[in-house]
């Protein structure tokens, strides 16, 4: 409603001002988001800092949810009535957008310069030529932990597997808490969570990813494998009903302090902080020896667009180079602890449980997930049939085998890999 | 000789211009989408252009195990959805409104109220209520049957592959439940009093006089209830969205053809979205649907016997 209000009031001043009634309007830029989630921050503290700075652009942070932004993002832009603004996924949502034409090239933007290569690659033309999104932050795969639990049962952060089952059924033995908050009813969790949260040990990260792309190593190999057949020993440790338990129940049970371990990415800290009474820590993906090298999952996640049809382009490249800035960084990183800026600039931040997580950074190999980059292109959609089979594998409708070959075979039927 | 020719009657422009408003929003809003579609079927986008291919997108549909392998999976899904609201639903309408229409019921308005009540309710409401009563965590459903002993019998259904689309299409029967009830309760209504009057005189009344002269009478009611099922369950889509998401899990057991369509048509998360391969589900779908009700028009309704009175 007040989009269509505004867009009136746009439209109404545009013509009154070719009238010759012209006076200097703000101009208004919409964002485009799917983090319906952020709308607070965006609103009390970025975009008024922003506009402080900035005297007659107005932004307006304008979410939609996020099972539904990619398909709401599309018809808008195909009726263009998007936004000016455009929040990117990464990699190939944001590539087929480039490359229709509905995100402007940024790659001369000032600001770009901020960001290191790795930091770009999920917005960048497959040949790293032009860039078209502005990195905005990345999530950090582990698991968080209760830590009032923790102490009451003696449990010490577990290091390797070994000791991560052992403290599982140490918890389960006790009965007070449940062992793992994760459900399987909307699919992902037991994808991202879980699959891409413990694989990038078993595939060695970014080499195992790389190998996959160029088609050295399959998903039916060991170490592709391995990661499903831990994920179907979760099963015993998870809640009653968790095949039917959805995500936002599972971010629940472990708030309310009823379950002690939840497999997370980085971005719950900001809701956990304000929800959970108890104190939480957090440890990476346990490896198999104590010493081995350990790999997490360091996610491009978010990065912020022009869309090529805007009116405002000036304006909204303003907004964008001050979203490449270090005090945007600065900002962002404190107010969403858990989405980690990709800025160059080291950001100072304030939360212990963020520290944590970005402090894995120092002593793991970072790597991203597996299926984003090139390999969810053709269908079946790599990436959905992962949500599918991950879920699948820990109900156990399917052996860790099966879910592995159906993968293969599915990337197989459309993926041939350059030799 | 008198003028064999009678005068030419002026064009009688009245009719085209009351006609117009109707066809022109119907054309607008119905037919120029739905020749949209079917054209859309019919290209691909190569290189960003669309290029006239033919069927090509209906052989990749059937023929493409990737396709095909979803397609009739949510066929056979839908299929079910059907059946469960033709098993459940109709009969248990009839079933109400014999009840309501009952002169001896007290608070029959408030019953005729109640159960219509779901039926306007947005779908969101009832996806999202239902997954809360049906929720293992923090559900009622869990604790009812605790109350009457039967815990046992507790699965978290919306979770179980075997469970999830009979669970799902129990729900949708008890959302729309109060259509089939109130049409044949109008139906009973219209039957006359003549008829009834002279169904107890030759002695039959109580459950026979419902068989033997009621049912009949309303029988024309229940083709049109059933063909609006039919039509209703194959466009289905927004109860599985908002209750499983668009990947209509678990294992894609509650994918029916409404959330096929949209995942080809919009894409899921990293799934581009693919218009042509969407139109040309959406092609089918129609087919489908023209094809069921082609079958009741011409085969069941021109059986049907009617009774004028």
């Amino acid at each position: 409603m007040t989009t269509k209000l505004l867009t009136a009031l746009l439209l109404g001043t545009s013509i009154l001002g070719s009238a010759g009634l012209a006076h200097a309007a703000d101009v208004t830029l919409n964002i485009e988001s799917w983090r319906g989630d952020d709308l607070a921050i965006w609103k009390d503290k970025l975009i008024p800092a922003f506009e402080a700075k900035n005297p007659g652009i107005k932004v307006v942070f304008a979410p939609s949810a996020p099972t539904e932004y990619d398909a709401a993002l599309g018809a808008k832009l195909a009726a263009g009535s998007a936004g000016d603004l455009i929040t990117c996924r990464p990699f190939d949502k944001s590539l087929e957008l480039f490359k229709k034409g509905n995100l402007a090239d940024l790659s001369s933007l000032p600001g770009m310069e901020n960001f290191s290569p790795v930091a770009k690659s999920a917005w960048q033309t497959d040949d790293g030529k032009a860039s078209f999104c502005v990195p905005m932050a990345s999530v950090i795969h582990g698991f968080i932990y209760n830590k009032d639990a923790f102490d009451k049962l003696g449990i010490k952060i577990p290091t390797t597997r070994d000791e991560f089952f052992a403290a599982l059924d140490k918890i389960k033995a006790d009965g007070t808490y449940i062992p793992m908050a994760m459900g399987t009813k909307d699919l992902w969790e037991a994808a991202t969570m879980g699959y891409q949260n413990i694989g990038p040990n078993y595939w060695k990260g970014e080499d195992g990813r790389a190998a996959l792309i160029k088609g050295e190593q399959k998903l039916t190999d060991k170490d592709w494998v391995a990661p499903y057949e831990e994920l179907a020993k979760w099963k015993p440790y998870l809640g009653d009903g968790f095949e039917a338990q959805t995500y936002p129940d599972s971010q629940n049970l472990f708030t309310l302090g009823r379950a002690a371990i939840y497999p997370a990415g980085s971005w719950e800290i900001g809701l956990f902080n304000t929800q959970a009474q108890f104190k939480m820590g957090a440890f990476p993906p346990p490896v198999e020896k104590a010493g081995d090298t350990c790999y997490i999952s360091d996610h491009t996640d978010i990065g912020m667009g022009l869309n090529a049809a805007s009116k405002n382009a000036d304006a909204a490249k303003t907004f964008l180079s001050w979203v490449a800035s270090a005090d945007f960084a600065t900002i962002y990183a404190n107010a969403l602890p858990g989405f980690f800026s990709l800025n160059s600039a080291p950001v100072k931040m304030a939360d212990p449980l963020a520290q944590e997580f970005v402090s894995w950074r120092g002593k793991c190999k970072s790597t991203i997930r597996s299926t984003y980059q090139i390999l969810s292109r053709g269908t079946p959609n790599l990436e959905n049939e992962t949500w599918v089979e991950s879920a699948n594998v820990i109900n156990g409708t399917d052996t860790p085998e099966a879910a592995a070959k159906k993968l293969q075979t599915g990337l197989d039927s459309w993926y041939k890999p350059a030799k | 000789m008198a003028a064999q020719t009678r005068p030419k009657r002026p064009f009688r422009w009245h009719i085209a211009i009351f006609l117009a408003p109707a066809v022109l929003v119907y054309t607008a809003i119905m037919i120029l989408p739905l020749a949209g579609t079917l054209q859309l079927s019919l290209f691909r986008s190569i290189e960003q252009h669309q290029v006239f291919v033919g069927l090509q997108n209906f052989s990749t549909l059937f023929g493409d195990p990737n396709w095909s392998v979803g397609f009739w999976n949510a066929l056979r899904n839908n299929t079910w959805f059907f059946i469960i609201h033709m098993l459940v639903q109709n009969p248990i309408g009839v079933l109400l409104a014999a009840l309501l229409s009952s002169p001896r019921l007290r608070f029959a308005a408030f019953y005729r109220t109640a159960i219509f009540v779901p039926t306007i309710l947005s779908f969101v409401i009832v996806g999202f209520a239902w997954k809360l009563i049906l929720s293992p965590l923090w559900g009622v459903a869990p604790h009812l049957l605790d109350f009457v002993g039967l815990k046992s019998l507790f699965t978290p259904w919306l979770g179980k592959e075997q469970y999830a689309l009979t669970a799902l299409s129990l729900v949708s029967v008890w959302q729309f439940i109060g259509i089939p009830m109130m049409l044949i309760y109008a139906a009973l209504l219209s039957i006359p009093d003549e008829v009834i009057e002279a169904a107890e005189c030759d002695g039959i009344t109580g459950m026979s006089q419902f068989w033997k002269i009621k049912l009949p009478l309303i029988l024309p009611s229940i083709g049109i209830i059933s063909i609006l099922t039919f039509v209703g369950n194959f466009n289905a889509f927004d109860l599985i969205y908002t209750a499983q998401g668009a990947l209509a899990g678990p294992n894609y057991s509650t994918d029916i053809l409404g959330t096929f369509l949209y995942r080809a048509f919009f894409g899921f998360q990293l799934q581009v979205g693919d218009p042509n391969m969407g139109a040309a589900i959406a092609t089918m779908m129609f087919l489908i649907i023209l094809g069921g009700v082609c079958v009741y028009l011409f085969l069941i309704q021109t059986r049907l016997r009617r009774y004028q009175f």
